[in-house]
């Protein structure tokens, strides 16, 4: 039997942890813009965004961190009243056509030629932008230079090399390749199609209706069939670990794990493109970047605009600070990250050069979770199971164009 | 009066939650079915009976209710048959029932998830010192990628033996309550009659007096199939996606309805009402066939 004294506490004790769900400090001012960000993984990072609302003057902001699935629990909110009025998120074409996201070419001004492009181009719709690139992530290939020199492995330019090095370097225990716990088909099939030249989506036609893709796809079921692969471990390809605990000698992750890898193995790795698959195709990596949106059904667009453009246009000192204090993220704004020090030497100079010259859009606005998922099969089916390529491919491509005329008629 | 006033202080907020958060929610769910419902829950564009249309001609949402159609007839009769040796075995045995009752009942209160990431990253996991792939190269047997290979298709022996871990017991506990309710003079009176200890007095006393509950452990057992969701997306499922085999109807319908960048409520409503409606067909023929 519970007591009253002791479910009061209970009650007091809740009250306290519901207050820390937005900690702020400013807890429920009706005037106050309300900001969402995902859980980001780096400590500091949501003292810092916090800081920078609490010097904002103008409006009061409310910070809130959403730990879990934040995309569906954004997606949720932003069909009812109590959404944010500002967030981060990336720029898909559905939610612009629901006129959901408000366009922000006015907030971005004259900074618009300093910001990557082909970053801002990952938040454009129609023409108009409706996202301020907050961090630039992107995924490349690590290789450990002392296991490929043992093996008398080059680092590989074309695909072609690629799968005969990740079967060479496989022996003693280590495995040649980690590509994620899927084999490879979730990260690399973007990758595999730009190493052919073609793309997802290309002018709102299907990019990848070529027999060239079937090629392409077949060189990821030759690198899964080949026992070159680490299948099944227990982190997957976003974090370094199988890299730096020595189960592979290449791995496919991001950016993000420069700082780990380099703890681990000091100056005992290099960083690659996802190479070519021949002359017709190019390296390529694959970049994303969140970017500060405003809800349309805010009560207080020109204030979440407001408060956008200071954050993410004017206060260039925070770019730097949210893109290199905590983790290790590309400033979307070139003048910063060519004057950043962190990123003039080594591996992480080699990704800002990639970034500059053979970026692709991850997730494009008009590759809707209904093509990718036909893709990510199509290709899963190939790689796993050895499917027929070119089959599987033009039943996802007829997939895709169905879904192409819905949107674009 | 009096009465009713205590009817419904008691039963009221039951009753309220039950409303808010589960009527209201199906009967929305199946008006959206009926509406053109991209990235929006108050739709008004609408499409009749042309959700359920694609759907039924939906490839992949077929498969899944094959897959899983096939999945609820290999797990429901091993479960049940399961779940019916071991309660026999903790009814008959004289001493520390009480504590093997709980042994095998405690994975019950496990979490789907825990349970989950455990058989995934621990017991699982494809790397040479994963407990699975060190017990095999006692053997000297190669690392097997348990979760990631589909042929042969390992993970079934993942998923399988997870969900019978998770669900054994609790279909034990029903079964040893069915069975202490049989009187025993039922017995005595066989054996006066010179029925044989074992199978005959199973077979013509324990089954019949088990039949409802039977019934009610194959109907939950069933059900249970076909709502499969936390285990497979938590041990299949990765940052990208979802892989297209052993993909459950409801983590399908998830990915229609919410998934990132397309969130369509009108055909992940229409999916569901043909998986209710789909559950429903099959509970009421097993019923049917088990009680005729």
């Amino acid at each position: 039997m519970i007591s009253r004294r002791r479910l009061l506490s209970l009650a007091g004790a809740s009250a306290l942890l519901a207050a820390c769900g937005s900690n702020t400090g400013r807890g429920g001012d009706a005037q106050a813009l309300k900001q969402w960000y995902h859980a980001y993984g780096e400590p500091g990072v949501q003292q810092a965004v916090e800081r920078y609302a609490q010097a904002y003057s103008k409006t009061p902001v409310d910070v809130q961190w959403n730990p879990g699935d934040y995309d569906s629990k954004l997606a949720t909110s932003l069909l009812s009243d109590g959404g944010p009025d500002v967030f981060e998120s990336t720029t898909q074409v559905s939610s612009v056509r629901a006129g959901q996201l408000v366009p922000l070419d006015d907030v971005l001004g004259d900074a618009r030629s300093d910001f990557t492009r082909s970053i801002l181009e990952t938040h454009t719709v129609d023409g108009k932008v409706y996202g301020i690139p907050q961090a630039v992530d992107m995924q490349m290939l690590f290789y450990r230079k002392s296991m490929l020199a043992a093996a008398g492995v080059q680092p590989p330019s074309t695909v072609d090399e690629l799968v005969d090095a990740a079967r060479r370097l496989t022996r003693d225990g280590v495995k040649g390749l980690f590509a994620g716990n899927d084999g490879g088909g979730g990260v690399l099939g973007g990758p595999a199609l730009w190493s052919a030249g073609l793309d997802y989506v290309r002018d709102h036609q299907v990019g990848f209706d070529d027999p060239l893709a079937a090629q392409a796809i077949g060189k990821l079921r030759d690198l899964y069939a080949g026992g070159g692969l680490l299948l099944g471990a227990v982190k997957d390809w976003a974090e370094p670990d199988a890299f730096t605990q020595g189960l592979v000698a290449m791995q496919w992750t991001g950016l993000w794990a420069v700082p780990a890898v380099r703890e681990a193995l000091g100056d005992d790795f290099g960083v690659l493109p996802f190479p070519k698959l021949g002359d017709g195709g190019a390296p390529s990596v694959p970049v994303g970047a969140f970017g500060a949106m405003v809800n349309a059904k805010s009560k207080k667009v020109d204030e979440a605009k407001e408060f956008v453009r200071w954050l993410w246009v004017e206060r260039t000192d925070y770019q730097e600070d949210f893109n290199l204090g905590y983790g290790f993220h590309i400033p979307p704004r070139e003048s910063l990250a060519r004057k950043t020090e962190k990123l003039t030497t080594g591996p992480a100079a080699d990704a800002v050069k990639f970034v500059r010259d053979n970026a692709k859009a991850s997730n494009p606005p008009d590759w809707t979770s209904v093509m990718r998922t036909a893709f990510n099969d199509a290709v899963s089916r190939v790689v796993r199971d050895g499917a027929p390529a070119d089959q599987e491919l033009r039943g996802a491509a007829e997939k895709v164009r169905d879904e192409l005329k819905r949107l674009y008629g | 009066m009096k009465n009713g006033r205590a009817f419904w202080l008691f039963v009221g907020p039951f009753a309220a939650g039950l409303l808010v958060f589960v009527y209201v929610p199906i009967g929305w769910s199946v008006l959206l079915s009926f509406f053109e419902a991209r990235n929006t829950v108050t739709p008004s564009e609408f499409v009749g009976l042309r959700n359920y249309a694609d759907m039924l001609t939906d490839r992949p949402f077929l498969a899944s209710l094959g897959t899983f159609s096939v999945f609820a007839a290999f797990i429901v009769p091993l479960t049940f048959v399961l779940a019916l040796a071991l309660a026999l075995l903790v009814n008959q045995i004289s001493f520390m029932q009480a504590f093997f009752r709980s042994v095998f009942f405690l994975p019950t209160a496990c979490s789907y998830v825990v349970a989950s990431l455990v058989w995934k990253l621990s017991i699982f996991n494809g790397v040479r010192f994963g407990l699975a792939n060190t017990v095999l190269g006692w053997f000297g047997a190669e690392p097997v990628a348990w979760t990631v290979s589909t042929s042969p298709p390992w993970y079934w022996l993942v998923l399988v033996t997870l969900r019978l871990w998770l669900q054994l017991g609790f279909y034990m506990i029903l079964f040893i309550a069915g069975l202490q309710r049989i009187p025993r003079h039922l017995y005595e009176a066989a054996w006066i009659d010179g029925a044989s200890r074992g199978w005959q007095t199973l077979r013509y006393i324990t089954m019949p007096q088990l039949r409802t509950t039977s019934v009610a452990v194959l109907l939950l057992l069933l059900i249970a199939a076909y709502q499969a969701f936390d285990e497979f997306y938590n041990v299949l499922g990765t940052d990208r996606g979802y892989p297209p085999f052993a993909r459950p109807p409801l983590i399908y319908l998830y990915y229609t309805a919410l998934g990132s960048g397309g969130q369509d409520f009108g055909h992940g409503s229409a999916g569901a009402v043909l998986l209710t409606l789909l559950i429903a067909g099959v509970t009421l023929a097993q019923g049917r066939v088990i009680t005729r």
